[in-house]
C-alpha cells in the first residue's frame, strides 16, 4: 500500500521532444492516495499503458520522477518496485500446479514452507481457487488463469500497488462481470492501491473509485463515475462516457446573449461566460435531452430526424438550427421523421465549454 | 436481392452446425441474425455466401437455384470480423478493386466512385496509405467502403464491430445504420448483442445452437419473445426469470416470501399452468415505487456503473436480478435495498418454455 | 462441406508427377529388388523374404546397428543442451542479433563432403591443426588407427556441423516468448535459473520436438561426413549402418540384399520416429494417456 505522486512526468519516444504532439505522455502531476482503486479510462493510442509501464518500471520516463510514498524509485527496475502486474493475458507457469504458481512469488524470497501454505491458502479462498489447488495450471478456463495471475500478486503481503492491463480482454463475456464484482470485492477486504488501465468504460466506472480520463497523452480529468457523466471538465469526457456521448452544441455569444448557431431564441444567461474567448460550446447529454410537442413552454423549435426505439429507450435525432441533437427518454409520444417538434434543454443541465474547457 | 432457403443445414461428420432451416429474406431491408457464439451464425452466413455447400436443401437467390453455384459467380460482398484487406495495395487501391475486377468502369469513373465512397466512410484522408498503416477502425472502414462499392444484391457482415473499442463501436453502428438506410441492399448482419440489433432495427433472426428461434422484426421479437431462450437470447443484461406457482385464486407464488397477485388479462392467458416461469426485463426494475407496483428487498451483489446507465446485480436467497437503472448509482456491496416493478411488464413462460402472455404494449 | 472446384486438381498435378518419377517409382524398384534374387542382366527369379531373413542373421550388420544406435544417442545428448544453450546467449534484437545468426549457420552452408574434408584434414597429426596441438601436447592421438579416436573425431565433426541447426530452432523457440513472461518473472523475484526452467524450457518444448527428431533421422542416416573423414576405419569402428548398406550394395552388387535391408533400415527410422514424438509429447503436457 503506497500512496503513488508523479512530478512533472512526461514520456517522449523521440530525441527532442518540442510540441505536444511529440509527446506519447504530456507532462504531469499526479498524487493517487494509499489503498485507493484508480482506473485509467481512453481510446487505444491515448497514453495509458505507456503511463501502467512508467509506474512498474518496465518504461523509464524521458522526463520527470515517480514516488511511491515519497521515496523517488524512477531509477529502481521492476523486481525493486514491489509492485504486481496483471496483463492482458493471462501469465503462469505452465508446468507448475496452482498451488505451486502461487507459492511461486514467496518461495523465491526465502520464506517458509509453513507460512507458504497458510497464506497460499488465505489468497486461494479469497479468489475462489481452493478446489484447484492440486490441479495444473496449464488446464483451467482463461478466467481461472487470471485469477491465478493475480493471485501471485496478492500474495505477497507487502505489496505496493497493484496494476492491471485490460485484464478481462480475454474472459467470455458473461463471466466478466464476476470477475468484476470479485476485484471489488478484494478491494475492498485488501484495501490495496489498484491502478486499471481500460478503454472499456463499464470496466473503469464499475471498479474504480477514481477514474482517469485520457487522451492523446494528456489526462483531461479525475473525477469519480458521478462527477465524470454529470460534470464533464473536458468535451472529450463529455464524449467518451455515456452512450450515446453527450451533444455539443456551437454557440455564438453576441452582447444580447447566447444563441446555439442556427436558433434564433436565447439560451438563458449564465455567470462565467465571457465574450471573445475562443470556441464556445454548449454541452447537454441526450438523457436530459426532453423531446416534446411543438410550441410546449421553454422548447426550442426542431425538426426530427430520426425516431428510434431501442427497446428499453427511445432515441431521437433532431436536427435544431445548424446542427444534431440527440435525445434520449424512456417513452415518446408518437413522432415520424419529419415533424416538427419541441426540445427542451433544462439550464440546470447545460454546460458551457470554451476552448473544449467547461467554464461554466 | 431475395433470398431463400429452404431446409438448410449443415453437418460435418457427427456434429450438426445448423439444423435444417427454412428462411425468407426480406429484399432490400437489414437481416440481423443474433445469437451468442457457436449459435450458428457463421455457418448461416457462408451457406449464404455460397462459400460452404448445404449437407441438405437449396437456396433460391430471385427466384434462381444457386445452391451448387460458386461463390465468385454469385453477386454479393462480405465484411468480417477481422480487418481484411489486401496488403499490399493503397487504401485506394483496396477499395478499387472490386471495380477493376469487374472491368466495366473506366479509369475516370472509377476515380469518382472511389473517392464518393471514401467519403461516406471518412477515410478520403488515408486514401493514399497502406492498411497496415492505419488504425482498427479505418481498416474495417476500408474493408467496408471495399464491400458497399459493389453495390451488391446481398451484403453480409459478420460480427464486423467486435474487434474495435468500446466507443468506436458505438460511433461505427451508428454510421453503418445511416449507410444501410440509403441502399436498396439486402445487409444480414451477425452479432451476439441484442443492443446492435435493436440499434439496427429491420429484422431479427434469433440463432440458439444451430436453430432459429424466431423470425420478425426486430421489435416485434424483443417485446414478444416465442420462448424462454428466445427471451434469454434477446436480453442484455440477461432477462431476470422466476419459478412461480400461481394457486386458484390468481396469485403467483415466487417463494423467498414473495406472492403477487397477476391481472385479469395474466391469469386468462395462463389458465391450465399452474407452474409456470415469470420474466422480468431488467429496465422494468426500479430503485423508487410508482405506487400500484410489486416490491422485492434484496441484497446488492455489485453495481456496474457505465455512466448512462448503472447495472445492480442483486439476490434474494438464491434468486439473482440483474436491475437496469438510468444514470449513476453507486450502491455498496452487501447493502440491503428494494427494487420495484409493475405487475403488467411481466412475461409469463410456461415451464416447457412456451410465451403465454407478454406485457400488454405488444397486443400478445 | 466445401463447394466443389475441380479446376484446383490441374495445379496439382505437375507436383504429383514429379513426386511420383523421384520418389515412387524409384521406392517400388526398390521393393521390387528386396524380393527378387537378380542373376544376371534379364534373369531374375522370385524369392519371398529370403534377403530379409538373411539380412536379419547377417552379424555384421547387427554391428552397424549398434554403432549406429550408439552414435545417435551421443550426438543427441551433446547437441540438443549444447544448442540451447548457445540460443540463450545469443542477443535479442539489434545488428548483434544478425552477427551472431550469420555466424552461428555458417557450419552449415558447407558443403557435407567438404566438411569430412576438412576434418580429415584438421585432425591429421603432422600437418592438420587439432591433431599437431594434441600430439605436440604429449597426448598419443591418431584417428586413423586408433578407434576411439576416430569416434570421438567423428562425434566433434558432426557437433560442429550440426549444432548450429539446434541452435537456430531454439533461437526462433525463445524469440516467440512474449515479454510478458519474463516481466512477470522479474516481479515474482524469481532466479534466472527458475526463469530457464519453468518458462524458457517449457515454451521451447514445440521447437525442442523437431529439433530432437530431426537431428535423430538425419544423424541415423548420416553417410557423407564419416566416410570422407575415416572411411569407416579402423577396420569397421566408424562404419554406421548408410555406409555398410552401400557397401553391400555398391560394393558387393548384392542389390537384393541391400533392396531388403533399405526397406528395413526406412522401417526402423519411422517406428522409432514414431515412438519419440509420442513419447515426447506425453512428457510436454503431463498426462498419462
Amino acid at each position: 500500500m503506497a500512496r503513488i505522486e508523479l512530478a512533472g512526468l512526461a514520456h517522449s519516444y523521440k530525441a527532442n521532444p518540442s510540441e505536444p504532439s511529440d509527446y506519447a505522455l504530456r507532462p504531469m502531476e499526479m498524487t493517487w492516495n494509499d489503498g485507493g482503486a484508480y482506473a485509467l479510462l481512453g481510446p487505444s493510442g491515448c497514453g495509458k499503458t505507456t503511463l501502467l509501464n512508467i509506474i512498474s518500471g518496465l518504461v523509464r520516463p524521458s522526463q520527470g520522477k515517480v514516488l511511491f510514498d515519497g521515496k523517488d524509485i524512477t531509477n529502481l527496475p521492476t523486481e525493486s518496485r514491489n509492485i504486481a502486474q496483471v496483463f492482458q493475458f493471462p501469465v503462469i507457469y505452465d508446468t507448475m500446479t496452482v498451488g505451486e504458481n502461487l507459492a511461486f512469488p514467496l518461495k523465491n524470497r526465502g520464506w517458509k514452507t509453513a507460512d507458504i501454505n497458510k497464506r497460499v491458502a488465505h489468497i486461494a479462498e479469497i479468489l475462489e481457487l481452493t478446489p484447484d489447488l492440486k490441479n495444473r495450471a496449464s488446464g483451467l478456463t482463461a478466467d481461472a488463469k487470471q485469477k491465478i495471475s493475480l493471485g501471485r500478486g496478492l500474495v505477497r503481503p507487502d505489496v505496493a500497488a497493484v496494476l492491471f492491463d485490460e485484464p478481462l480482454t480475454v474472459i467470455d463475456p458473461h463471466l466478466k462481470w464476476l470477475l468484476r464484482r470479485k476485484l471489488k470485492e478484494i478491494h475492498h477486504e485488501l484495501k490495496l492501491s489498484l491502478i486499471y488501465v481500460t478503454h472499456d468504460q463499464i470496466e473503469a466506472l464499475t471498479f474504480a473509485d477514481k477514474v482517469v480520463v485520457m487522451t492523446d497523452g494528456e489526462v483531461v480529468q479525475i473525477g469519480t463515475a458521478q462527477e465524470l457523466f454529470e460534470a464533464p471538465a473536458h468535451t472529450f469526457v463529455g464524449y467518451f462516457i455515456g452512450n450515446p456521448g453527450m451533444n455539443l452544441l456551437p454557440c455564438g455569444y453576441s452582447a444580447d446573449g447566447v444563441r446555439i448557431a442556427g436558433v434564433s431564441e436565447f439560451l438563458p444567461p449564465r455567470r462565467g461566460l465571457r465574450m471573445g474567448e475562443g470556441s464556445l460550446k454548449l454541452g447537454i447529454r441526450p438523457e436530459f435531452v426532453e423531446c416534446v410537442a411543438q410550441g410546449t413552454a421553454d422548447s426550442l423549435p426542431a425538426r426530427v430526424i430520426s425516431a428510434r426505439n431501442m427497446g428499453t429507450h427511445w432515441l431521437v435525432d433532431c436536427q435544431l438550427g445548424e446542427y444534431r441533437v440527440a435525445c434520449k427518454q424512456r417513452t415518446l409520444h408518437s413522432v415520424a421523421a419529419g415533424d416538427a417538434v419541441g426540445v427542451r434543454l433544462p439550464d440546470e443541465r447545460i454546460l458551457y465549454y470554451v476552448n473544449e474547457r467547461r467554464v461554466a | 436481392m431475395r433470398l431463400e432457403l429452404q431446409g438448410v443445414s449443415a453437418r460435418v461428420g457427427a456434429h450438426t452446425h445448423l439444423y435444417p432451416t427454412s428462411v425468407s429474406l426480406m429484399a432490400g431491408a437489414i437481416n440481423v441474425l443474433l445469437g451468442p457464439t457457436l449459435a450458428g451464425k457463421t455457418t448461416l452466413m457462408r451457406l449464404m455466401a455460397g462459400l460452404d455447400r448445404p449437407t441438405e436443401g437449396k437456396i433460391f437467390a430471385d427466384g434462381v437455384d444457386v445452391t451448387g453455384v460458386p461463390v465468385r459467380e454469385r453477386h454479393l460482398a462480405m465484411v468480417y470480423q477481422q480487418f481484411i484487406n489486401y496488403p499490399s495495395l493503397s487504401v485506394f487501391e483496396n477499395i478499387a478493386s472490386p471495380l477493376r475486377i469487374a472491368g466495366k468502369l473506366s479509369e475516370g469513373d472509377i476515380r469518382k466512385k472511389v473517392h464518393e465512397m471514401a467519403e461516406r466512410l471518412h477515410i478520403s484522408n488515408y486514401l493514399d496509405r497502406s492498411p497496415a498503416a492505419l488504425s482498427g477502425g479505418q481498416q474495417q472502414r476500408t474493408a467496408l467502403a471495399r464491400a458497399l462499392i459493389k453495390d451488391a444484391g446481398l451484403l453480409l457482415l459478420d460480427e464486423p464491430l467486435v474487434n474495435l473499442d468500446y466507443k468506436l463501436r458505438e460511433e461505427l453502428r451508428r454510421e453503418l445504420t445511416d449507410l444501410f438506410a440509403s441502399g436498396g441492399t439486402t445487409v444480414v448482419y451477425a452479432t451476439t448483442e441484442p443492443l446492435e440489433a435493436l440499434q439496427l432495427g429491420g429484422q431479427t433472426l434469433l440463432m440458439h445452437e444451430g436453430r432459429v428461434l424466431q423470425h420478425g422484426s426486430t421489435l416485434s421479437v424483443f417485446n414478444a419473445p416465442s420462448s424462454l431462450q428466445a427471451a434469454r437470447t434477446f436480453s442484455d443484461p440477461p432477462i431476470n426469470l422466476m419459478n412461480a406457482h400461481i394457486n386458484a385464486q390468481g396469485v403467483a407464488d415466487l417463494g423467498h416470501g414473495l406472492s403477487m397477485p397477476l391481472s385479469e388479462r395474466q391469469r386468462a392467458k395462463a389458465t391450465n399452468h399452474n407452474q409456470v416461469v415469470l420474466g422480468v426485463r431488467a429496465h422494468s426494475l426500479r430503485l423508487s415505487s410508482q405506487g400500484n407496483d410489486f416490491a422485492v428487498g434484496a441484497t446488492v451483489d455489485l453495481s456496474e456503473i457505465s455512466g448512462s446507465e448503472t447495472y445492480v446485480h442483486l439476490h434474494r436467497g438464491e434468486l439473482s436480478l440483474v436491475a437496469q437503472l438510468t444514470g449513476v448509482h453507486t450502491l455498496d456491496i452487501g447493502a440491503t435495498t428494494t427494487v420495484y416493478f409493475l405487475p403488467e411488464d411481466l412475461f409469463i413462460f410456461s415451464t416447457g418454455g412456451a410465451l403465454l402472455c407478454a406485457p400488454d404494449s405488444t397486443g400478445v | 462441406m466445401k463447394t466443389y472446384n475441380n479446376k484446383a486438381w490441374w495445379f496439382v498435378l505437375p507436383v504429383i508427377l514429379s513426386v511420383a518419377f523421384s520418389a515412387i517409382v524409384p521406392l517400388m524398384t526398390v521393393v521390387n529388388y528386396s524380393v527378387q534374387d537378380i542373376l544376371g542382366p534379364d534373369q531374375s527369379v522370385f524369392v519371398g523374404m529370403e534377403w530379409f531373413r538373411e539380412v536379419m542373421r547377417d552379424e555384421d550388420l547387427h554391428g552397424a546397428l549398434a554403432r549406429q544406435l550408439w552414435f545417435s544417442l551421443a550426438v543427441l545428448s551433446i547437441e540438443i543442451p549444447l544448442g540451447i544453450g548457445v540460443a540463450l546467449t545469443m542477443p535479442a534484437q539489434g545488428w548483434r542479433a544478425s552477427l551472431s545468426l550469420v555466424l552461428v549457420a555458417l557450419p552449415l552452408l558447407i558443403p557435407w563432403n567438404v566438411v569430412g574434408t576438412i576434418w580429415q584434414i584438421f585432425g591429421r597429426g603432422d600437418i592438420g591443426l587439432m591433431g599437431k596441438l594434441i600430439n605436440d601436447a604429449g597426448i598419443s592421438y591418431n584417428y586413423t588407427g586408433d578407434s576411439w579416436d576416430a569416434w570421438l573425431t567423428v562425434l566433434l565433426m558432426d557437433v560442429w556441423h550440426w549444432t548450429p541447426l539446434v541452435v537456430l530452432l531454439c533461437y526462433a523457440g525463445l524469440r516467440a516468448i512474449p515479454d510478458a513472461y519474463y516481466q512477470a518473472a522479474k516481479i515474482d523475484g524469481a532466479s534466472r535459473f527458475a526463469v530457464f526452467r519453468f518458462i524458457q524450457l517449457p515454451k521451447m518444448r514445440n521447437v525442442l520436438m523437431i529439433a530432437v527428431l530431426l537431428r535423430f533421422m538425419d544423424s541415423f542416416m548420416i553417410y557423407t561426413e564419416p566416410f570422407v573423414l575415416t572411411g569407416g576405419g579402423p577396420g569397421n569402428a566408424t562404419t554406421f549402418l548408410s555406409q555398410y548398406l552401400t557397401q553391400k550394395a555398391v560394393g558387393q552388387f548384392d542389390l537384393g540384399p541391400a533392396a531388403a535391408f533399405s526397406l528395413i533400415y526406412f522401417l526402423i527410422i519411422l517406428l522409432f520416429s514414431f515412438v519419440l514424438y509420442n513419447w515426447m509429447q506425453r512428457v510436454g503436457t503431463g498426462d498419462k494417456t
